[in-house]
């Protein structure tokens, strides 16, 4: 028996293994793409969150003689905007409208989507039907001309973007839990839980949600960075946050006719929009790497 | 009642093939259909017949995990399919389920120990209790708690995973345990370990098995009495030494002259069925395998053959018997 109990994989290390997240952790901390991409992100998010007390000045004052003033000027390092505000201040602020609009539709879509996923999947029948083609509905726009109809029927302001990304998200989220409920749901090991006698509430939080919510969660870590460039699009045609707040698409906008005095000022909001969502996406790709359970 | 731990009496299970817009009903999946049994205390019956004959459908039926459409189920003298919920649960703790795929049947994200302890959970035994009772048993089955209890299921082998699978239906000390193709997916020498472990583990725990494969050598092994099954129908039973020795019905003796044996004299040049079973969602009128047997006369294509006695406890369900009856 003492040979039976050996263990057979090559490279088992005996004693007290990993648990999953501590094993996620530890892969994670060797994937060099994803520590620098992670590191531009909290810097990104770290600034916006203390743009009130580190930005150099305000970011809505202007100053008439110091409009479009040089990356590099004096008391104005990134330079200045079309109404001579300090483009580092307005970038530090525009930071945290950007990605406020960017999380809050993902994470509210996370919620209700997988409420929604989830009950469908585990459901089936015509509750499901009924969920996912409504859902197809939705689906059938694309995100952008979806997010801008809404929009358009809200009006502007940043209450308005997030309803409206919400809704562009949501059928994303429905299907892919959806569809992992689905796959989940048809294994044995649930089969086995129900012949435990266990009822549906102890088999979706044990065994169904445990095995959704990563994938659920890796989906929506890569649409952050689509819901960014969606809200910054939607301030870009006016149906976004409101000036004269700061907001990259907003900076992007009313820099536009300026390309021609001084080309690099006005593509710094645009650098940061890039910046952010590709450190979104390398962040969720390694994550999504990290969190597979390997054989 | 009678003496049975277990009976199940014209039991059906029709899957509805749905298609098109409306989900409108296309066509019917006939994976079990009058299906009777019983099991008494302490035997092993075997079930056998080839894949998709409807055997892990019926297991599931007998454990009420898919609903049958008509038929009766006794367990221990209570009707199983009239069970409210709160006497189901309980009924649930007697009777377990081995699954097949020691991949599919355990949850990646439980450690063994949780995923052995969980049925105790559910049955409001509290945690530091049913991890121990959990080790416990992980321990019997030769998986040492100390060494495995905190690993997750992909840091284990096939077999080890059976183990543990095993481990988990015994948790709640059932009186039957339904084993769904238990050794299908291990290989030869660790079958051999986890068929010896779970026959040791029937003469400890005076239990009951209901044994599914697709194994003759295998149900030979284990088995007291066995069913086969043909195309979602029971088509003989008998004791394992009659049906080995005078196999009756016409698939049987085909399924049994197929069987690899190690005696040269009895090796086979051809097989002696050819062809895959019908597809269950159109079987043949009549008796089902008169498509592939070599007996088959007409009346076989009008109506199923009842099951005929040719011997005491060995039932056919064929034309060719029926003089007998008489």
């Amino acid at each position: 028996m003492s040979i039976l109990a050996l263990p057979t994989g090559v490279g088992v290390v005996v004693g007290a293994p990993l648990s999953y997240w501590r094993t996620v952790a530890w892969r994670l901390s060797r994937d060099r793409a994803t520590l620098v991409a992670g590191s531009l992100l909290l810097l990104v998010v770290l600034s916006a969150v203390l743009a009130p007390w580190i930005s150099p000045h305000d970011p809505n004052a202007g100053s008439i003689r110091q409009r479009l003033a040089e990356v590099g000027a004096p008391s104005h390092v990134l330079g200045t905007d079309e109404q001579g505000r300090d483009m580092l201040s307005r970038l530090l602020w525009g930071g945290r409208m950007t990605l406020l609009a960017g999380l809050t539709p993902v994470l509210v879509a996370f919620v209700l989507g997988t409420v929604l996923g989830v009950s469908a999947g585990y459901a089936g029948g015509i509750t499901n039907t009924l969920v996912m083609r409504t859902m197809d509905i939705f689906y059938a726009f694309p995100a952008v001309l979806l997010a801008i109809a809404i929009s358009g029927a809200l009006g502007p302001g940043l209450p308005n973007t997030l309803i409206s990304l919400s809704i562009v998200f949501i059928p994303r989220v429905v299907r892919v839990a959806e569809s992992a409920t689905v796959q989940v749901k048809g294994l044995e090991y649930v089969a086995a839980a129900r012949a435990s006698g266990a009822g549906v509430w102890q088999i979706l939080r044990h065994h169904l949600l445990a095995n959704i919510l990563g994938p659920v969660l890796v989906f929506a870590s890569t649409q952050v960075s689509l819901s960014i460039i969606l809200a910054a699009g939607l301030s870009f045609l006016g149906l976004g946050v409101t000036p004269p707040a700061a907001e990259w698409g907003l900076m992007l906008n009313t820099l536009r006719q300026s390309i021609y005095v001084n080309a690099v000022v006005p593509a710094l909001p645009g650098l940061a929009i890039f910046v952010t969502s590709m450190a979104f996406n390398l962040v969720s790709d390694g994550l999504r790497d990290a969190m597979e359970i390997r054989a | 009642m009678s003496v049975a731990l277990l009976e199940a009496r014209g039991l059906r299970k029709h899957f509805p093939l749905r298609g098109g817009v409306l989900q409108r009903t296309r066509a019917w999946v006939r994976a079990v259909d009058e299906v009777a049994f019983q099991v008494r205390a302490g035997e092993t019956v075997g079930i056998v017949g080839e894949s998709g004959c409807g055997k892990s459908t019926l297991a599931r039926l007998l454990l009420r995990l898919v609903e049958p459409d008509a038929g009766h189920v006794w367990f221990d003298g209570e009707d199983v399919l009239r069970a409210l919920p709160s006497r189901m649960k309980r009924l649930r703790r007697d009777m377990q389920l081995v699954f097949q795929d020691p991949h599919a049947s355990l949850n990646p994200r439980l450690t063994i120990e949780d995923a052995v302890a969980f049925s105790l959970l559910v049955h409001g035994v509290r945690r530091a209790e049913a991890r121990e009772k959990a080790r416990m048993l992980l321990g019997r089955v030769g998986l040492d708690p100390r060494l495995y209890g905190r690993r997750y299921p992909h840091e284990l082998s096939g077999g080890q995973r059976q183990r543990v699978n095993i481990a988990r239906a015994l948790v709640l000390d059932p009186k039957l345990l339904l084993l769904d193709e238990p050794v299908s997916s291990l290989d030869k020498s660790v079958q051999a370990q986890v068929l010896n472990l779970l026959q040791e583990l029937k003469a400890e725990r005076a239990l009951t098995y209901v044994f599914i494969s697709h194994d003759l050598n295998v149900i030979e092994y284990v088995s007291d009495r066995v069913l086969v099954m043909y195309l979602g129908r029971v088509v003989e039973s008998g004791t394992a030494d009659a049906l080995a020795e005078s196999p009756k019905h016409p698939y049987t003796q085909a399924l049994y002259a197929s069987a690899p044996s190690m005696d040269p004299d009895r090796r086979m040049e051809r097989p002696p069925i050819a062809g895959d079973p019908p597809n269950p969602i159109n079987p043949p009128s009549g008796c089902r395998f008169r498509t592939r047997c070599a007996f088959a006369m007409p009346k076989c294509a009008e109506a199923a053959p009842a099951p005929v006695a040719v011997a005491a406890g060995h039932d056919v369900a064929c034309y060719l018997y029926d003089e007998v009856r008489t």
